[in-house]
């Protein structure tokens, strides 16, 4: 066999090895999902929206309470962390020198990687230690403190993407910055932040690990914001490390349902960005 | 006058960032100072987790972070690389932007779900099946001895493994697309093939985004909790065998903190997270720092 034979069958063969290696990462996307629809779909029902849990070896029940506490503590946590990021990410697009530019983003990023659970530990401290109980509010803030980082980072790369003409056009008008960013440059950007802010929410209330000892868990419907609280992803973990058959299936259906959240907000969040943002004409 | 304003406003709420980690990182300190006052820095080598003795050491969790990382990235380094390589050197664009897209939501699949798909088929999958053949054909290492429960260090690493590809994926093909054409051309007008291309010419160019996304791997990886929780086994003695159940730092935080009672005990676990944190801050700052080195732009669209 003479050199280039040999050069060509390497060639072949690593060239199909890549490939190999991306159809096999890309279909663990349709295993998971598979699997998913198949257990969740026989798990789901109406009641899962609509009842409590019960105990294991009752049948039926649901997770309604978790549902309605994912929603209060991603709501809450919203509240907290999208106002902050949005101000933030105004700062590091239109304000922002060179130096605290660098230090505000580089931190944003470290925070973003910082794990999770590290977070609930914080937020355990700030929290639960003052007010003695575990609390929804704790969970939230757990929430919120994620989202910062995250929403601030998709405010700046939002608004990096209007064109300065919108914003040498208003100031030639003779209008302060201020009001160039408030009624130009924001509004034009606005879509693009907000759809990047959903798939934040979207990301964090798929959380687990912070929620463990700040919202805890409740078997009830959640009494206020200074009550340990349910969560779907909570409820996910411990009904699936459990020994029961009737609580795996409601696991499932839970799973089912967050995992459609999730990737139907990114998908829609994906459809929307590539039909073209930013600058809005007229 | 109103330009001044707003720039200090915005800058108040850009600041908290900063604030934050300051904070989270004086809160960690302060909350764990009974456990460092009392075991000091033999906290990280004692090998003994006894809450009822209140005697505590972290090897078991530090040793069960790092294996279960290390080898997972193992596994996926080169299926990951090979995987950006594709989408960047060779699938045709249509085929690379829609595969690009399904890793990216493989990436937002939340851990938890990871994990209870794991329990119930990597599981019995390892047990039945990949951990006999293991140990028929290396039985003779005490890596591969003992009982085979399906839980495990070796579990861990596998569900970490394809809970870190989308990471490696997205960052190593946005390194490969920015290296020049010029490159590619001209290694392909000396008569390179179009592997020898991407092999000596276009890998090297970007190996430093490469090595990033490698680190911002294993950062996500170190830090990974609830996957992890559910298939390590949760045992907090050593083992050699790499089939044996085991933990993490992650995961024991997840287990035992809403339960923990007493002082030391608490404060053995926060510090257990401060050494987490450190450890992937530091990791983190590495990563993002070659990230930035290679493509110049930061890393705002990395999840």
């Amino acid at each position: 066999m003479n050199r280039l034979t040999y050069r060509k069958i390497v060639n072949n063969v690593m060239l199909t090895l890549t490939g190999l290696c991306t159809l096999f990462t890309v279909s663990i996307l349709f295993l998971i999902l598979g699997y998913l629809v198949y257990n969740g779909g026989k798990s789901l029902d109406w009641a899962f929206f609509t009842r409590l849990p019960l105990p294991p070896g009752e049948d039926g029940g649901g997770m309604a309470n978790a549902i309605v506490g994912s929603a209060e503590m991603v709501g809450l946590a919203a509240l907290i962390g999208l106002p902050i990021g949005f101000m933030g990410g105004i700062y590091l697009a239109e304000f922002s020198g060179k130096i605290m530019g660098f230090a505000i983003r580089y931190t944003a990023d470290l925070l973003n990687g910082v794990p999770s659970i590290v977070i609930g530990i914080f937020a355990w401290a700030l929290v639960v230690v003052p007010l003695h109980s575990f609390s929804g509010l704790a969970g939230a803030v757990a929430l919120g403190i994620m989202l910062i980082p995250i929403s601030m980072r998709t405010t700046e790369q939002f608004l990096s993407t209007v064109p300065n003409a919108l914003r040498e056009g208003a100031l030639a008008l003779g209008a302060p910055k201020w009001k160039v960013l408030a009624t130009v440059v924001v509004p034009a950007a606005m879509k693009g932040v907000l759809t990047g802010m959903i798939l934040g929410i979207a990301r964090v209330a798929g959380e687990t690990a912070p929620l463990l000892f700040t919202a805890l868990n409740n078997q009830f419907w959640p009494r206020g914001v200074n009550q340990p609280t349910a969560s779907l992803p909570v409820m996910i973990y411990t009904h699936a490390i459990s020994p029961y058959d009737d609580w795996h299936r409601q696991a499932w259906a839970a799973g089912l349902v967050l995992l459609a959240m999730v990737l139907v907000t990114n998908i829609a969040a994906r459809w929307i960005l590539s039909r073209g943002i930013s600058v809005q004409k007229g | 006058m109103g330009d001044e304003i707003a720039r200090l406003v915005t800058l108040a709420f850009g600041a908290t960032v900063v604030l934050i980690t300051i904070l989270l990182i004086w809160n960690l300190w302060g909350t764990s100072a009974p456990s460092r006052h009392k075991f000091g820095l033999g906290f990280l080598w004692g090998t003994n987790w006894d809450p009822n003795a209140n005697d505590f050491g972290a090897l078991p969790f530090v040793y069960g972070t790092v294996m279960t990382s290390i080898m997972a990235l193992v596994i996926s380094v080169p299926l990951g690389v090979g995987a950006a390589i594709f989408l960047a050197e060779l699938a045709p664009p249509g085929l690379s932007s829609g595969c690009t897209f399904l890793v990216e939501l493989l990436a937002a699949v939340p851990s938890v779900i990871y994990g209870m798909l794991a329990i119930f088929t990597v599981v019995p999958l390892m047990r039945e099946y990949i951990e006999p053949a293991l140990k028929g054909a290396f039985g003779y290492l005490p890596q591969f001895q003992g009982p085979m429960l399906g839980v495990g260090y070796l579990t861990a690493a596998v569900v970490l493994a394809i809970m870190t590809f989308p990471y490696i994926i997205a960052i190593s093909r946005e390194a490969l697309l920015e290296v020049p054409r010029d490159q590619r051309e001209a290694a392909l007008a000396l008569g390179a093939t179009r592997w020898e291309t991407t092999f000596k010419v276009v890998v090297p160019y970007a190996r430093l985004g490469i090595l990033g996304s490698i680190f911002l791997g294993l950062a996500r990886a170190l830090g990974e909790t609830m996957a992890i929780t559910m298939v390590i086994g949760n045992d907090s003695t050593l083992h050699a065998s790499w089939f044996a159940p085991g933990y993490t730092i992650a995961a024991v935080l997840a287990n035992e903190f809403a339960e923990a009672t007493g002082k030391v005990y608490t404060s053995a676990l926060v510090e257990l997270g401060l050494v987490l944190f450190l450890v992937t801050i530091v990791i983190n700052a590495l990563a993002r720092l070659l990230v930035l080195a290679t493509t110049r732009k930061g890393t705002a669209k990395v999840v």
